[in-house]
């Protein structure tokens, strides 16, 4: 008998999944051709292709803002009532195609089953419920007695959390009467196309939502668009810039939800386990490629040495590997660009003289893997403490007094998230209320429901999403 | 022999002092018939520079403040502007050539305004926050807190104007730096008297004379700066250039566009400028 | 580090005041985040060779344990037959680790075993509230020893605790580790009645510093009885106070745990909190009755392919 308890691999299915060969974009309630070159999208575990991806260009997001347009003068007239009837139709029909969705998801975009069957999609089906609740209702929401929806909304969302970030965007803007055309990330589009299906299922009314693919000239097409009333856009930092100066000057209406260098926060008198495990889901759930990734790590000198112990033993239970194994914890790097990425970044966190830890790992020969890792002895000048990696890599500084945390945790243009550690409930609401950012975990990190608004200070972008609060981004 | 009477020297108001631009310019001011009232400050970007800085330094202790303390401060403004209305009624009229009774109107107006937005500090939060029901064993709460250092154009009015862009502002703890209207820019230095003795700690409202197009752009352009409100902007390109350059640290931006001062206002003074902090807590024995 | 603990901790049972600064100066437990991780342990999916494995490890950590008021020699005869095999049909199948009785049973369960490497283990320490004299809890422990018991498992002065007298419990624990002579001592929390998993981790400590060789989640007549975050905790500290004496300190899931797949989810997570040296039943066991059999038809289900019935197992 073997005296080590080795899971045996315990992979999901993908029975359940039919991938087919090649996808359309999805305009008007039809798959039509794009005109574009085309692309593939592959599975970052092991680089296989896995569809050949129509490229939607100007011409192709015209037809789908066009389309989008004509069902809006319905759309937007039909009762709320009978608008929120078709979400929930949509939020069922999530959750019965639920494991089908969580492993298409986990072999498009690389993240463990775990996730994708824990996490993304029941919170998708629960995004959608929720909204579904308000389309008749929107008069009550606090946004005075007539609000209106504002027409045609562009939507453009990353790669980390492809259907959530679709719910979180699609639900308010159709629940508050808009209809959308929304671009998936290049990297992802394969449960967008599998939820465009899902619209067919609920006969949700043709062109009410349109998914066009492709990459960032689509993105531009869309965004750029002069009938596009509403943009909402997620990514980076960078791309928001670029889309809040596109917009500048007309009648657009924008939220943003961009990039982020959190910093969690752990006193003295923290629970030092649940600590220790908020640090690690903060930082390596969904590989880090988390805009809210708890990954500036800022705690306090006189624990430094117990928390690095026991956050590195805990690490070394971390078990890295194929998405598709009920048993990984960490999954594959979206992509060869974004782990190109990690890895410069990683090698500049050296260069600049921080000390480099990962826990032993055999990361599989094909596909894109990084094996978690913290950087300690990092300074607030490092580039890998003011930088956002996006990947599973933590770096770790230390502070002294309460004061000086806070003022480590705002010395960033960024402001979406932040984590507090301590049993002392004052301290908590002190440094709650001095951090610069859109949503602060006390006591638990990336934590998300569709009731509890997210999105950033300063940086980070502007507008909520979720709650009452997401409804005000669609609404006149 | 008439006596000759004492004129005042029009400055700037940055961090409670009056200073002068620090460029050593003015520009020439008329009334509404052309003839002269003065020279007012015109303000350079060392100027508006500074006004950052000031209005920077006091946003953590302004927004530290109990919103009730905010509450009576914004009231104290409408009382001393009360008590000095007659003299904003002479220089109202003097600058757009209102009729005693529309002057009259305008301060009453003003001062109006200034108690209803003294009435919101205390209650925006309950109005804009949210308890939220999250499906887990949390305490979830959403609270507006403000976003920072707002840049304002003021709109071409010359009271009322000034105190519907500002006072929203700074009752949800913001703090600012306001270009006045480049027509009527004594008003405007004649309320930051007002603020100057109305308990409204220094540089909480810092107001800026001069042209809208030069100094504008230094302040949209401001890495420092966390908010712009274009109201006053009547050119669209400089609204659209304004707008651009405040992408650079995606400032929150309100755009100009046709309003009714005089009409009851609406929250989204307030609200634009307003983040939303949502803290989750466990809850657990 | 751990020369200095060691002066802490015997600082720490100096005075009562002493013993309660340093019990109150352990980290906190936070309640969420302590049921989200033991929940997350609990996702782990065990399949195939890893199941098989575990199965076997389970039955051998199985105390197999009878503690009724109607219990007669021959109930606990039964019962450590079924201790010594398990599974009559399969001589491959391990015995469990020991059986459990009340102590005035020990000398039959004794006599039953003989020969055999199961343990007896006896409750004592007027079981299950515990509510005696020191001397008549002292006394009781002290009996069930002479009869033969491998191992004591006490309870803890819930009251005392509670009321922050913790140096009597500390003293009341040290009294029966005396009486124990040789027998393996276990502690009782009576996890249910502590209520706060910032008292488990106390009562752990407090326990560990007593001498305890295991902790021990419940009685199994107050409810809640074993969980897995409540056993959680007690992992995490055993790996704790491990960490800093030196000392293994073993942990007894005990009432509640009735199908292999909660047994496994114990497995998975002593694996991965504390590590594998505590997956052994020295340092690892399950106070149990019906799991047994459930194990035993899984091990089955296992070996066969096909799933089992009860009829096919004993009923002891």
């Amino acid at each position: 008998m073997s005296t080590t308890f080795d899971y045996a691999p315990a992979p999901e299915s993908r029975s359940i999944v039919h991938i087919r060969p090649s996808y359309g974009l999805f305009i008007g309630g039809e798959f039509v051709d794009g005109r574009g070159q085309g692309f593939k999208t592959i599975n970052p575990a092991n680089e296989d292709v896995l569809a050949e991806i129509s490229e939607a260009t100007e011409a192709d997001v015209d037809a789908a803002v066009t389309a989008a347009r004509k069902a809006f003068r319905s759309w937007s007239r039909i009762s709320g009532a009978e608008r929120g009837k078709y979400l929930f139709r949509i939020a069922r029909i999530i959750a019965e195609r639920s494991r089908e969705l969580a492993v298409l998801e986990s072999i498009d975009n690389g993240k463990p089953i775990k996730e994708s069957r824990d996490v993304d999609v029941p919170t998708v089906a629960a995004h959608f419920f929720y909204y579904a609740g308000w389309a008749d209702k929107l008069e009550h929401a606090g946004f005075g007695p007539d609000p209106r929806p504002l027409g045609v909304a562009g939507q453009v969302i990353p790669w980390n959390f492809p259907l959530l970030m679709l719910a979180w965007k699609i639900a308010p803007a159709l629940a508050t009467g808009n209809t959308v055309v929304l671009k998936p990330a290049e990297t992802t589009p394969l449960t967008a196309l599998l939820f465009a299906e899902i619209c067919q299922q609920a006969d949700l009314p043709p062109g009410v939502v349109n998914i066009v693919t492709g990459a960032g000239d689509t993105g531009r097409a869309l965004v750029t668009h002069a009938d596009v009333d509403k943009v909402a856009f997620t990514g980076s930092t960078e791309v928001g810039k670029a889309i809040a100066r596109a917009v500048a000057g007309t009648h657009k209406k924008v939220t943003l939800e961009l990039g982020g260098k959190a910093a969690n926060i752990v006193f003295d008198d923290a629970p030092i386990d649940q600590a220790v495990e908020g640090i690690v889901n903060g930082i390596f759930f969904n590989q880090g490629h988390v805009c809210c990734a708890g990954s500036r790590l800022l705690v306090q000198e006189s624990i430094a040495d117990e928390v690095l112990g026991r956050l590195k033993a805990r690490m070394a239970t971390l078990r890295v590997g194929d998405p598709l194994d009920k048993n990984t914890d960490v999954g594959a790097i979206n992509s060869a660009e974004q782990l190109a990425k990690i890895t410069e970044l990683s090698g500049v966190g050296e260069a600049e003289g921080a000390e480099r830890w990962s826990p032993a790992c055999e990361l599989p020969a094909k596909g894109f893997w990084f094996a978690p890792t913290i950087f300690t002895g990092v300074s607030q000048a490092h580039r890998i403490a003011r930088e956002e990696i996006f990947g599973p890599v933590l770096s770790v500084l230390t502070f002294r007094t309460p004061k000086e945390a806070v003022e480590k945790a705002n010395n960033t243009p960024f402001g979406l998230s932040a984590g507090i550690w301590t049993e002392k409930g004052s301290r908590i609401l002190w440094t709650a209320s001095r951090l610069r950012a859109g949503v602060v975990w006390s006591n638990t990190f990336n934590r998300f429901d569709p009731t509890s608004p997210f999105g950033g200070y300063k940086e980070s972008g502007y507008g909520r999403e979720g709650g009452r609060h997401g409804l005000e981004g669609y609404l006149q | 022999m008439s006596r000759t009477d004492v004129r005042k020297t029009y400055k700037l108001y940055i961090g409670g002092a009056f200073p002068r631009s620090e460029s050593g310019r003015t520009y020439l001011v008329n009334d509404f018939s052309g003839a002269l009232l003065a020279n007012a400050a015109k303000a350079s970007r060392k100027d508006a520079r500074d006004a950052v800085k000031a209005a920077r330094a006091a946003f953590s202790g302004w927004s530290d403040r109990t919103a009730y303390n905010r509450g009576q401060v914004v009231y104290r403004i409408a009382e001393v502007l009360e008590s000095r209305r007659a003299q904003f009624e002479v220089e109202v009229a003097a600058a757009t050539g209102a009729s005693g009774a529309q002057a009259r109107a305008e301060v009453d107006a003003a001062v109006d305004r200034l108690v209803w937005y003294a009435g919101w500090t205390d209650k925006i939060a309950q109005v804009a926050g949210a308890a939220n029901p999250v499906a887990g064993p949390y305490f979830n709460l959403s609270s507006p807190e403000p976003s920072g250092v707002v840049a304002v154009v003021a709109p071409d009015s010359a009271l009322l104007g000034l105190v519907s862009v500002v006072a929203p502002l700074i009752a949800v703890g913001n703090t600012c730096v306001v270009i006045a209207s480049q027509a009527a820019p004594l008003v405007a230095i004649t309320f930051a008297e007002v603020l100057a003795t109305s308990d409204v700690p220094g540089g909480v409202v810092n107001i800026l004379t001069g042209e809208a197009a030069e100094i504008g752009p230094w302040l949209a352009s401001h890495m420092d700066v966390n908010g712009l409100d274009l109201t006053g902007v009547a050119d669209a390109d400089l609204a659209t250039d304004l707008e651009a350059a405040a992408a650079d640290n995606l400032k929150r931006v309100r755009r100009a566009g046709v309003e009714d001062l005089s009409a009851s206002p609406a929250l989204d003074r307030m609200t634009r400028f307003l983040e939303t902090k949502t803290v989750w807590h466990p809850m657990g024995l | 580090m751990s020369t200095t603990l060691q002066s802490d901790i015997s600082d720490a049972t100096s005075s009562n005041a002493a013993l309660r600064r340093f019990l109150h100066g352990l980290p906190g437990v936070d309640q969420v985040g302590a049921e989200a991780r033991a929940a997350s342990l609990g996702s782990r999916s065990i399949k195939t060779t890893a199941k098989q494995w575990a199965l076997d490890l389970a039955i051998r950590m199985v105390d197999l344990t009878t503690l009724e008021g109607m219990d007669t020699p021959g109930k606990v005869r039964a019962l450590c037959n079924k201790a010594m095999r398990p599974d009559p049909a399969d001589p491959t199948c391990p015995h469990t680790a020991a059986v459990c009785v009340y102590g005035d049973l020990v000398s039959v369960a004794k006599d039953t075993v003989a020969g055999s490497d199961v343990h007896v283990a006896a409750v004592a320490t007027a079981f299950p509230s515990g509510r005696a004299a020191r001397t008549v809890r002292v006394a009781d422990t002290a009996e069930a020893v002479a009869a033969g018991a491998d191992e004591i498992d006490m309870v803890i002065d819930r009251g005392a605790f509670l009321a922050g007298r913790y140096l009597d419990v500390y003293d009341d624990i040290m009294a029966v580790r005396q009486a124990c002579g040789p027998a393996h001592l276990k502690v009782i929390f009576e996890t249910g009645e502590l209520q706060t998993y910032d008292n488990v981790r106390r009562a752990s400590w407090l326990a560990m510093m007593a001498g305890a060789h295991f902790i021990k989640t419940s009685t199994g007549k107050i409810q809640p009885a074993a969980t897995l975050p409540v056993t959680m905790v007690m992992v995490e500290a055993v790996r704790d106070f491990r960490a800093a004496t030196g000392r293994q300190v073993g942990v007894k899931p005990a009432g509640g745990i009735k199908t292999s797949k909660d047994a496994i989810k114990y497995l998975v997570m002593v694996n991965e909190v504390a590590g594998p040296d505590w997956l052994d039943p020295d340092w690892f066991r399950f106070g149990a009755s019906s799991l047994l059999n459930d194990l035993l038809m899984q091990r089955t289900k296992m070996t066969t392919g096909r799933y089992s019935g009860p009829d096919y197992f004993t009923l002891d």
